[in-house]
């Protein structure tokens, strides 16, 4: 589903990503790990062009992302983005929130969305905050919201980059419940992502990532009790000892 | 009648005049800044005073002065003025300038209070805690804010002051209308006589871009050699 | 000083109306409140070309910004009233020639005051709304100006305090704006000038201090209910 081919990016001098060559398949769940600066931000940004790349090629359902022409809106659209920072819209409520793509790119009349909004609300325990600004709610239910306001653009892949870093530790589970549920639901999911605890119950796959390249990829099994390279044998062991 | 005669602007009595009103332009503000910036200080450290009364006084001075327009105020200190004097000081004033008497007085406390603000948040951005320091080596209040207050609270007030200071170069246009001959003075005094508004006013716009443009590089400048360097 | 008020005050408020055009303070504040307004579309577009990453935009919004700040008020005024008339063959009226004047110093102030507000703007709001497919113009629309706009009010009341200062200038062109009235009455009166313009001072004192009163209630209202919160 999404193929990335040679992928190199370079900020200024420095070589951020260094020619990856991976593939992601469709209702699989990756989850990217590594030490902070290895570039695992960096990858799951370029896979929405967020971020744009100076090497190689991305594809995503055998569609060059970078061609000539290629419609980046449309891309966007087909592809949800969970960000660390929640990133609501906060003179919206949380319905409006969910409900501003579908109406304005025309997906949804404003009935269906509200519909289909409320239903994603529910769906991620927050029905009863539908009318809520997002300045009355807490930070893992904002970012319940953010995930469901992705959702309602019915996309096939979720990007979700570093989605609990930024919330109290007693939050980071509600959020952990949700994409629990969306990766048993079958979609294809790319996690950066600290929580080693949902990597080893839900990741189909990890790419353990340090200074641009992917330097150890595997079933989480393999990887968490076997783990091969040398980076990534010190990382686990730095996560275990906090 | 040529559409536009530079020759106007280079010599004759037209030229004359509007030389006469540039040069007029820049002694009031030269004049005015040199009152207003110390004024403008003073007012700023009332308002941070530790004394409610000189706060008071500071807050009355400037939201007084910076509410009413500056044409009110030539307005007032040339029409009005002179009357709360004594004879005999009214008499000295109009034989002296009155108009640019007048003039200068209104743009020093205009200019002043508005430099007064930028000084007072040029103050407000040191960190208490440097205060604290300097206090706590043992420094007297007064030291301490002439050592090491003044010195980073005026380092961030010198762009927006410079900014302040192309306002007063522009707000000096507005005393013609109390009849001081600065250059919009001369530029419509050209035009009445001549009709050559184009001549007049280019060259009245021409001298209000360069100076303004020279001041605001100065502000550039200033800025990339001494950037405000935050307390870490 | 009352005798003054009682005598007077209609022609202060309203100038010579209904028996010639409308002056006086209801004039000031009329021109300044139509300026603002109608030069709220147009800084809105100067500031988005203001930063806009297309430098052909915003460079030469940027110069044109530049240069109608570099330049006085007053000036302007005379080239529109002096100037454009030998050029176009009509004269505007005073009122008209400082309400043009006045719309194109508002659109720049206001053009700088969107334009700050837009670049102070977490970057993560126009990521998120272009992560979900909205066009550039779309998430400015929904987005970033709603947003730009409401933060933007304390600063879009303090220039409407700038424009009604502003409007003095009319005098020097002969608008019958307040301060035009204030210097009729005092010729009318002659004895009391003292009285006169302290009325017109505490005249603009009372307008524009409530404004900026307003402005800074504003201000700390957006700031107990932090809008963009993390």
């Amino acid at each position: 589903m999404i193929v990335l081919d040679n992928v190199d990016k370079y900020y200024g001098d420095y070589h951020a990503l260094v020619g990856i060559t991976e593939r992601v398949e469709k209702n699989e769940v990756l989850v990217v790990c590594g030490p902070s600066g290895s570039g695992k931000s960096t990858l799951i940004r370029t896979l929405n062009r967020l971020e744009d790349i100076d090497g190689g090629h991305i594809a995503i359902d055998g569609r060059d992302i970078h061609a000539k022409g290629f419609d980046v809106n449309a891309l966007r659209a087909g592809i949800g983005f969970v960000f660390q920072q929640f990133n609501l819209f906060p003179h919206l409520t949380a319905l409006e929130n969910c409900m501003l793509a579908p109406v304005q790119l025309k997906r949804a009349s404003k009935a269906d969305a509200r519909e289909q909004a409320m239903l994603l609300l529910d769906q991620v325990g927050l029905a009863h905050k539908a009318d809520a600004y997002p300045d009355a709610l807490s930070g893992g239910q904002q970012q319940r919201v953010a995930i469901a306001r992705a959702l309602a653009m019915r996309p096939s892949i979720m990007l979700f980059d570093e989605p609990t870093s930024a919330l109290d530790p007693e939050m980071v589970g509600e959020v952990l419940q949700v994409m629990r549920t969306l990766a048993k639901q079958g979609m294809t999911m790319v996690c950066v992502t600290h929580e080693m605890g949902f990597a080893r119950d839900v990741a189909d796959r990890i790419w353990f990532m340090a200074e641009g390249k992917i330097l150890e990829k595997g079933a989480p099994g393999d990887f968490f009790a076997n783990p091969q390279h040398p980076r990534a044998i010190q990382f686990l062991a730095d996560r275990n000892r906090n | 009648m040529a559409l536009f005669d530079p020759t106007i602007l280079q010599s004759g009595e037209y030229h004359d005049w509007l030389v006469q009103g540039l040069i007029l332009s820049i002694q009031l503000t030269v004049i005015s800044f040199a009152f207003a910036l110390p004024f403008g200080a003073l007012v700023a450290v009332m308002r941070t005073s530790t004394s409610r009364l000189l706060r008071a006084v500071g807050t009355t001075l400037v939201e007084s002065i910076r509410n009413v327009p500056l044409l009110a105020h030539l307005l007032f200190w040339y029409f009005a003025f002179p009357e709360l004097l004594p004879e005999g000081l009214r008499e000295i004033l109009y034989a002296n300038n009155p108009e640019m008497v007048c003039a200068v007085i209104a743009l020093t406390l205009y200019s002043g209070v508005h430099m007064a603000e930028d000084i007072r948040s040029g103050i407000r951005a040191v960190p208490a805690t440097q205060l604290e320091a300097a206090r706590s080596l043992g420094l007297g209040r007064a030291a301490a804010v002439r050592l090491v207050l003044l010195p980073q609270a005026l380092r961030a007030s010198v762009p927006p002051l410079l900014s302040q200071t192309v306002n007063l170069w522009k707000d000096t246009s507005v005393a013609t209308v109390i009849g001081a001959a600065e250059m919009m003075y001369q530029a419509a005094r050209v035009e009445t006589a001549s009709f050559r508004s184009l001549e007049a006013f280019t060259f009245a716009t021409l001298a209000y871009l360069t100076v303004s443009l020279l001041i605001s590089a100065v502000a550039y400048l200033f800025q990339r050699r001494y950037p405000v360097r935050a307390a870490a | 000083m009352l005798e003054l008020i009682d005598t007077y005050w209609l022609y202060f408020l309203v100038g010579q109306y209904p028996d010639g055009p409308l002056g006086g303070l209801v004039l000031t504040i009329l021109l300044s409140g139509a300026a603002l307004v109608l030069a709220m579309p147009l800084g809105l577009m100067l500031g988005i070309a203001r930063v806009s990453r297309r430098r052909a935009v915003s460079l030469p919004v940027g110069a044109f910004v530049q240069l109608v700040r570099a330049v006085p008020l007053l000036l302007v005024l005379f080239w529109v009233y002096f100037f454009l008339p030998a050029v176009t063959g009509v004269k505007t009226s005073q009122a008209a020639t400082m309400l043009i004047v006045l719309v194109v110093f508002d659109s720049v102030y206001l053009a700088e005051i969107v334009a700050a507000g837009i670049r102070a703007l977490p970057k993560g709001q126009l990521e998120s709304a272009r992560s979900l497919g909205l066009g550039y113009g779309q998430a400015l629309r929904h987005v970033v100006l709603p947003q730009t706009l409401r933060h933007g009010l304390p600063s879009i009341v303090n220039q409407l305090v700038s424009t009604i200062k502003a409007t003095s200038l009319g005098y020097i062109i002969g608008l019958s704006e307040v301060s035009f009235i204030a210097t009729q009455i005092n010729t009318l009166v002659f004895t009391r000038s003292v009285e006169v313009y302290l009325i017109l001072a505490l005249t603009y004192f009372l307008l524009c201090f409530g404004l900026s009163r307003l402005a800074f209630l504003l201000e700390r209202r957006l700031q107990r209910r932090p809008v963009a919160v993390h």
